[in-house]
């Protein structure tokens, strides 16, 4: 990797927007308070399945408590796609008729404080007729009777079918390896919950909405298109985000009714979400079962991989990405960074009774890395090899890239061999090899794990028409201007809640234009000052509009050099422009006096000039839009405690490829921030719901995050291939450090434990899951107890 | 999430707190460092129809040397015993366990007396005093009573406190210079309760061993037979199969996990105690 020294891309510049966070002056919704503001609340459902039969508002509480049937304004959130087979699910604004989940919004109540408002809500009595609750998603696979949506035939949203040549690859294969492994539900955990804010604006005949989302634009048009307005009559603000992580790419029920509310009366209205209902209504994520056949030569080369895979879809679907972005994720991404050429595999998207699943960083990604990864160690622990070994020789070679892998998607470039080597050779396999061999003296067990994958990013509008969501990303614009100092805007659709945006985006303008970092202001998130894009979801924002910075800053540079000429009085042919200066044959001068001849002295202006101006909005889309694929190989060391269950994490690498950096410190933040995600997703995070659907983890005392002391000291290494299709060969990476994590951390726990027969597969591993797996193997007594 | 309405005083001494608690007729909860108060608060878990407001009675907060024993009053903060380090002779277990407990931003508001009040059974107080074999005071209206500690804990979250009472402090037998002790705890990640967890005292002298453990039981448990053995042949009374065996003994319904985690942590509590 090249250290870049300036401004520039690639250059390691500390964040903008640092100064503002670190000192506490960022500004979120809970921070904003308009006058006359009211708070809201919701009476959420206590039970998991049942008919509404009845709802008594308190006496005198009338537009203060609200039920479905006073919203008629707003309209049921129905997302359709074109995936055969895909069956809708009305997901109204309050419970319409029946509940499907612990938590689910019955009623709303509005109060001066949120106190009171939550006074309200225990002043509305609900009676429900309960209905059996569907909790375990493979049994409501094949439960008829019992259904979530009455008008379905069963509890299925969505079932993919893909088959390409398995049979004929599967065939006589020598190895045969069979594996079942889960991933258990969790929640995003986002610092910052639902929030928002809105009210309506006379002077600008607006519904105006501070909103925590990552996707202003979308979200506006799911405003508009649910309360039937016209979309000029609302605007998005998102100000600053506390994290988004997937949970905010859609419109929520919660947000709708907000939104209604200000519609309505006319004042605002506020509606922060507390930790208690993020753990219980967004307990949405991560949760799907796997079974799988692998088939694979001797030397554990795999040949064909059958697949079985169920996904938790919990009771509804979401607008506008849907809950059919996960099993089409799932599908299309099991086969990973590998060269195999047979492939079948069948996915359900199951109804059940909890929240609906919401795509989180790494959409199916980190599901099927896990179970990819894990069934690589045990093809290599049935041919007897080093599972890096087997790993290597199965990776997708450099030499063969731009590969179409099996499931016909187009890995763009890399050297995914390289960064697992790299990966072996940071971590120092060889010695931890040799201090396994000597044990532990407190009796603990040392485990290394690898895990690769690649990763597709900033995917485009092939990709998601291909699905038919409501809403599929196209071209992503950028606004700049020079201002009448010679500073630059830049405005982006997308928005940045831990991204580092307001840095990157101004690099990339830096390293068009040569203006100076701190004169270039990066504006986004409001959907009244940024031209429009879907968001920042799927690693997309860096490469597209990053890539749409660019184009629009090289728009500009002939204008600087026509203004600029004129005011030399050179030939405009002989006048070039040069890192902020305009450099003519015998002088230079600054993009300042350009500006100031624009705005301020318009006298000196060349006949000819530009009427564009000094600003342009301009669009990029990468030159081939099924995306840029990043990739990395992640390697672990843990010591495992057989006694207490406890796993110690003495060593983690990263070798990461997302093509150019940007900026190479925000790229590690990224890294840092999504392993730490993906060690909770391991070893922690958890959501259980008991026989009724009753969440069992609704504070922190039960949900455990990882704190800083169960994070280890990650060490993180580049490699940088930029991919061919993208400005500057940027490829997208905000979602791949919470890929690798829980592969890699099992791989290494089962490299531990393989001393005792004992294979863990489903996460997190928790020391109750690993204590009952060592007691099922019996091989717990010759074990010393050890001070651990 | 925020609390239901609750009336609020902050009495002047002792004797007004207990005053309060009596006009309350059992609606009343104390508030010391508010540090499970607060978020059971916040839950609408507790809705006590007026908070007495202890945490600034400097009476609560005082830490004594009795001679045979420390007094520390209700009120005195983790945070503040885990600094004592050096000043609590005969006490340095109190140091230690506090120091663990939960993170330093817990340690500075949560109290002592808080903690054996409320009676989490993974909290480290309850266990940790139990083996050292602490008394607790209490006043009330009438005037006061001591009990040990063992007694005062009821079960989970259920002590002997009335509701017109207020625990006062907590007594801690100081441990004579040969004294060892060890405590273990398992947590799942830093700041967590445990899991499971375990103290024991010696003092080889006197000939008193006291092992206890804690987390998976309502209450401490207390492994007497193991701790009379240990008391009389030391070190050579410390095997797996002993520990495994008075573990089953006292709960023989823990499921093969829990045992496997209580034995662990007996082990590891006792492995302290004999460490060089």
């Amino acid at each position: 990797m090249t250290e870049v020294t300036g401004q520039g891309v690639g250059a390691r510049v500390r964040r903008k927007e640092d100064s503002r966070f670190l000192r506490g002056r960022g500004n979120y919704v809970s921070d904003m308070i308009l006058p006359g503001q009211s708070e809201v609340a919701f009476l959420r459902s206590p039970i998991a399945h049942g008919s509404i039969r009845r709802i008594t508002k308190p006496p005198g509480s009338e537009g203060r408590v609200f039920v479905r049937s006073d919203l008629a304004e707003a309209a049921a959130m129905i997302a359709p796609t074109t995936v055969p087979g895909y069956k809708l699910s009305e997901w109204h604004p309050l419970a319409h008729g029946k509940v499907r989940f612990v938590g689910e919004p019955v009623a709303m109540c509005v109060a001066p404080t949120r106190a009171e408002a939550e006074d309200l809500t225990e002043q509305v009595e609900v009676e429900f007729d309960e209905l059996p609750v569907l909790v375990d998603a493979l049994a409501a696979r094949a439960e008829k009777t019992v259904r979530v949506h009455q008008q379905w035939d069963d509890n299925l949203f969505l079932t993919l079918n893909l088959d390409n040549g398995y049979d004929a690859n599967a065939k006589g294969a020598p190895v045969v390896v069979r594996r079942e492994l889960s991933l258990n539900r969790q929640a995003m955990v986002p610092m910052e919950g639902k929030a928002i804010l809105a009210h309506w604006d006379e002077r600008s005949d607006q519904l105006v909405v501070y909103y925590s989302t990552q996707v202003p634009h979308v979200v506006r048009v799911g405003l508009a298109q649910f309360l039937g307005i016209d979309h000029g009559q609302v605007r998005v603000i998102s100000p600053d985000v506390g994290g988004g992580f997937g949970y905010k790419v859609i419109v929520h029920p919660e947000e709708l009714c907000v939104a209604w509310l200000a519609l309505k009366y006319r004042r605002p209205f506020r509606y922060i979400e507390d930790r208690r209902e993020h753990l219980v209504v967004g307990a949405n994520t991560r949760q799907h079962h796997y079974r799988l056949t692998a088939h694979a030569d001797q030397r554990g080369r795999l040949l064909a991989l059958d697949a079985e895979i169920t996904i938790d879809g919990g009771a509804y679907s979401n607008w506008p990405f849907t809950v059919a972005l996960e099993p089409g994720q799932a599908t299309g991404n099991l086969p990973g960074p590998y060269d195999f050429r047979g492939y079948r595999c069948k996915t359900y998207c199951v109804a059940t009774n909890k929240p609906g699943f919401l795509p989180y960083r790494g959409v199916a990604r980190t599901g099927v890395c896990f179970a990819m990864e894990l069934m690589i160690d045990a093809i290599a622990r049935a041919v007897g090899r080093e599972p890096w070994e087997v790993r290597h020789d199965n990776l997708v070679p450099a030499s063969a890239m731009p590969y179409d892998n099996v499931t016909r998607k187009h890995y763009d470039s890399g050297d995914y061999q390289k960064a697992l080597l790299t990966a072996r050779d940071k971590i120092g396999l060889a010695a931890w090899r040799e201090r396994q061999r000597k044990g532990e003296p407190d009796g603990r067990l040392i485990g290394v794990g690898f895990a690769s994958y690649c990763e597709q990013t900033a995917h485009g509008t092939s990709v998601f028409s291909g699905w038919g969501l409501p809403i599929v990303p196209g071209y992503d614009q950028a606004t700049v201007r020079v201002m009448p100092d010679g500073g630059l805007e830049v405005r982006v659709g997308v928005h940045s809640h831990g991204q580092g945006m307001e840095t990157t985006m101004a690099q990339i303008a830096h390293e068009i234009t040569g203006v100076a970092l701190d004169k270039i202001r990066v504006i986004l998130g409001d959907t009244g000052t940024t031209p429009y894009s879907t968001g920042t979801y799927a690693s997309r924002s860096i490469v597209m509009s990053g890539g749409a910075v660019a184009s629009a800053c090289k728009e500009l540079l002939p204008r600087f050099v026509l203004i600029g000429a004129h005011l030399m009085q050179a030939a405009v042919n002989t006048v070039r422009y040069e890192r902020g200066m305009i450099v003519g044959p015998q002088k230079s001068i600054p993009l300042r006096e350009v500006a100031e001849a624009w705005y301020l002295r318009p006298q000196e202006l060349p006949p000819d000039v530009d009427r564009g101006g000094l600003e342009t909005t301009l669009a990029f889309k990468p030159a081939r839009d099924t995306g840029a694929f990043s990739y990395a190989s992640h390697a672990a060391v843990v010591a495992v405690d057989t006694r207490i269950g406890q796993v110690e994490i003495l060593d983690y690498v990263a070798v990461e490829d997302c093509g150019t950096l940007v900026n190479p410190m925000v790229v590690e933040g990224q890294s840092l921030g999504g392993i730490a995600q993906g060690i909770g997703t391991a070893l922690y995070e958890e959501s259980p719901f008991d026989a009724n659907g009753q969440p069992l983890a609704s504070t922190f005392a039960d949900y455990l995050l990882p704190g800083p002391t169960e994070i280890p000291a990650i060490r993180i290494f580049h490699m940088e291939t930029p991919s061919p299709y993208t400005e500057f060969g940027i490829k997208g990476m905000g979602e791949g450090g919470a890929i690798a994590p829980p592969a890699v951390i099992f791989n290494a726990v089962n490299d531990a434990l393989k001393p005792l027969g004992v294979e863990l597969t489903e996460t997190p591993l928790s020391p109750r899951r690993l204590l009952e797996a060592i007691e099922r193997a019996g091989a717990s007594a010759a074990l010393p107890v050890g001070d651990a | 999430m925020k609390a239901a309405r609750f009336d609020y005083v902050r009495p002047a001494d002792l004797h007004q707190a207990v005053a309060a608690l009596g006009r309350a007729g059992g609606g009343a909860k104390l508030l010391a460092g508010g540090q499970s108060l607060g978020p059971m608060l916040n839950l609408r878990l507790a809705r006590p129809s007026l908070l007495v407001d202890v945490s600034r009675l400097d009476s609560l907060a005082r830490v004594e040397d009795i001679g045979r024993a420390w007094r520390i009053g209700a009120c005195v903060t983790h945070s503040r015993i885990e600094d004592m380090r050096d000043q609590l002779a005969g006490g340095e277990m109190l140091c230690e366990v506090a120091a663990g407990i939960a993170y330093r931003a817990i340690r500075n508001r949560g109290t002592i007396g808080g903690s054996i009040a409320h009676a989490d059974p993974a909290s480290d107080w309850p266990l940790a005093l139990a083996a050292l074999g602490a008394t607790v005071n209490i006043r009330n209206a009438g005037g006061a009573r001591a009990m040990p500690l063992e007694k005062f804990l009821l079960g989970a979250f259920t002590t002997a406190l009335r509701e017109d009472e207020i625990l006062e402090s907590v007594e801690v037998p100081k441990l004579s210079r040969a004294g060892r002790y060890g405590y273990y705890k398992f947590c799942r990640k830093t700041g967590e309760y445990a899991e499971a967890s375990a103290a024991a005292v010696f003092a080889p002298g006197s000939q008193i061993a006291r092992i206890y453990f804690g987390a998976v039981r309502p209450a401490p448990v207390s492994l007497s037979a193991l701790a009379r053995r240990v008391a009389q042949e030391g070190q050579s009374a410390v095997s797996e199969e002993a520990i495994s065996a008075a573990v089953v003994a006292v709960a023989n319904d823990l499921d093969p996990v829990e045992r496997r985690m209580v034995i662990a942590a007996v082990t590891r509590a006792l492995q302290q105690v004999f460490a060089s």
